[in-house]
């Protein structure tokens, strides 16, 4: 368990600035989800964490200590990457116990650590197989149990899940968090660009854009108080509607922001009218996409069946505690 | 099947006979050669008449031949350790540790395997002189190490950047320092490329001629390939045939065998650009 502290991290391939300026606090024994776009340096982030690049300034602290000079096998860190980089030559065994040998443990406790992660993860009937003769999922599986024999203080996850197909990944993202659980709650970053796994994973996320700190609060926070459009529009799903023009404008704002499940459809009082263009049915839920004369159709969420027809002209009811006002700048008009 | 495929499967397979037999046909003469005696070795023989042993039996117990395979032995197993050590610690820096002139300093490395050794001749004797090696096997060592070491850096950085980073990075968070990763994260996965490398400096060493001639001197301290060149008949005339295609077997045959054992990890070392998984 460790509490780390992010001062003013920046990191430049040359002379391209990739991390630019990041203050954080990850407490002791949070989940903490690093999500935004490809590209936005998510990656880099976690590395600098890690100690497998140097940070160009700034401060990174674990339990108050300066790390940034620490190598990687001394931060007391364990990661999964996202092609598990399993040892290809080594059986899951000694996969899993190299880094007890080259801390020269002795061999009952590298046994007993690595058997009880074994069984931890239901991987105990795989320790005599190669990588090559596992699936997908069991290697996966290696590759974390690898991160927990070393008992590390932070676990780093580098979108560990993006290789499995959809079901494995379900499973293998409630298993995670299992995991986090049943650790005693050690602390654990976790890097992905998908907001699903980051929502249902996170205990705090942090959403990062271009290099920075775009918005960091729990799941619930980003979804119903987003700081800015960027925030707004990457959270949730399906996306949140945005409105322009005339239709802001009557709120008072530059860019109204309203999610499917927020609108309502009903002629009395409609404050927008329009046709459904498309319609998507979940079973459960269905969407609704409604052309009101905006730049886009207005995705509407509604509980149950799908009953209205295609080409219907329908009534549009917003519910007015839920919207979000933002400015020409993309933040939360006052 | 078509007239027309059937016209090029047939060609083909003549092709194949024929390369198969051009390549081949020296070395079956030799052997053929090596068990006649006499002047039966001047008749021309397609097939084995004669299976006398006389040539192998006076070659091998011939002063120095056999000191002489020791020390081809011993140079060339030396140069492939010694140039396999330096190549693979090479490598490694210049496939993965990012460092100001790295690109400069490969074409540099790959330049020098563009002069001649003829060119270098004369320095390098020199050097050599200087350093006292002259006359010894290590005068042969250090200058074979020089001539396949740009060659073997080369590919084995070639094979080396093919190697996932992230595998290296697990390392490194599992407290590898780079010599733990080279010897027992890279090499098991380098294996097809170090016996590629190694053994084509093997063959380099073995079959080399013009270096052995220069820097060695005496008898024993010849290789084979000079000492079959320098291999004397009864009188100043003659050429002792029979030895010769004797002695060119027995020098063939190692590099047979090492092919052999190690043909599967070759074919892998040349197609395969690195390892998945
Ligand atoms: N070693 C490197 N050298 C130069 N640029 C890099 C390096 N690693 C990453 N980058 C650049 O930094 C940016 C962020 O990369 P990354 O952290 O991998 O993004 P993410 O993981 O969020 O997709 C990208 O534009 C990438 O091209
Ligand atoms: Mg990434």
């Amino acid at each position: 368990m460790a509490r780390i502290e992010l001062k003013n991290l920046r990191k430049s391939f040359g002379a391209f600035d990739v991390i630019k300026g990041i203050d954080l606090e990850i407490r002791s024994g949070e989940f903490m989800v690093f999500v935004g776009p490809s590209g936005c340096g998510k990656s880099t982030l976690l590395r600098l964490i890690a100690g497998l690049e140097d940070i160009t300034s700034g401060d990174l602290l674990f339990d108050g200590d300066r790390v940034n000079n620490l190598v990687p096998s001394k931060r007391g860190i364990a990661m999964v990457f996202q092609s598990y980089a399993l040892y290809p030559h080594m059986k899951v065994y000694d996969n899993m116990a190299f880094g007890l040998k080259l801390a020269s443990a002795g061999e009952d406790e590298i046994r007993r650590r690595v058997t009880d992660a074994a069984k931890l993860l239901q991987i105990d009937h795989l320790l005599d197989r190669l990588p090559k003769q596992l699936s997908g999922g069991q290697r996966q599986r290696v590759a974390i149990g690898r991160a927990i024999v070393r008992d590390p203080r932070v676990f780093l996850f580098d979108e560990p899940l993006s290789n499995l197909d959809a079901a494995l990944r379900v499973q293998t993202r409630l298993e995670i968090a299992k995991l986090h659980h049943s650790m005693n709650n050690v602390t654990m970053i976790y890097v992905t660009h998908d907001q699903v796994e980051a929502m249902t994973l996170a205990d705090r996320i942090c959403v990062l854009r271009d290099g920075r700190v775009e918005q960091v609060g729990t799941p619930a926070e980003l979804y119903e108080k987003p700081n800015s459009i960027f925030v707004a529009g990457f959270i949730g799903s399906p996306k949140m509607n945005f409105l322009t023009g005339a239709f802001a404008e009557a709120y008072g704002c530059h860019t109204l922001g309203i999610r499917s499940e927020h609108i309502a459809v009903a002629d009395e009082g409609a404050v927008w009218t329009g046709t459904v263009v498309h319609a998507e049915d979940l079973g459960s839920d269905n969407y609704l996409f409604v052309d009101i004369g905006a730049a886009e159709p207005v995705i509407v969420r509604q509980a149950g069946k799908l009953t209205i027809p295609y080409g219907t002209k329908i009534g549009l009811v917003p519910s007015p505690e839920n919207l979000h006002r933002f400015d020409e700048k993309g933040v939360p008009a006052a | 099947m078509s007239a027309s495929r059937l016209f090029y499967r047939i060609g083909f397979y003549i092709a194949v006979v024929l390369i198969v037999v051009i390549s081949v046909f020296p070395f079956y003469y030799a052997v053929l050669t090596s068990f006649k005696t006499g002047t039966a070795i001047f008749e021309v023989d397609y097939w084995p008449k004669s299976f006398d042993l006389a040539n192998y039996d006076k070659v091998l117990t011939q002063a120095t031949f056999p000191r002489n395979l020791l020390n081809s032995l011993f140079v060339a197993t030396s140069t492939v350790g010694l140039s396999l050590l330096l190549a693979v610690t090479a490598s490694y820096a210049l496939a993965r540790v990012r460092f100001r002139g790295r690109g400069l300093l490969l074409i540099t490395i790959l330049a020098v395997s563009m002069f001649p050794q003829i060119a270098v001749l004369a320095g390098l004797f020199e050097l050599v002189r200087y350093l006292g090696l002259f006359n010894t096997p290590f005068a042969l060592i250090f200058s074979y190490t020089i001539f396949t070491l740009p060659f073997t850096v080369w590919l084995l950085t070639t094979f080396m950047r093919d190697l996932p980073l992230e595998i290296e990075e697990a390392a490194i968070v599992d407290g590898a320092t780079p010599w733990v990763i080279i010897t027992q994260v890279f090499m098991p996965l380098l294996w097809p490329a170090l016996v590629t490398t190694g053994l084509l400096a093997f063959i380099g060493a073995w079959n080399e001629y013009l270096f052995a001639l220069t820097f060695t001197s005496s008898e024993t301290t010849r290789t084979v390939p000079v000492a079959i060149a320098l291999l004397t008949g009864a009188s100043d005339k003659e050429i002792p045939w029979g030895p010769i295609m004797a002695a060119s077997v027995i020098v063939t045959v190692p590099l047979v065998v090492l092919v052999l054992i190690f043909q599967r990890k070759i074919v892998a070392g040349l197609t395969a650009g690195g390892v998945k998984g």
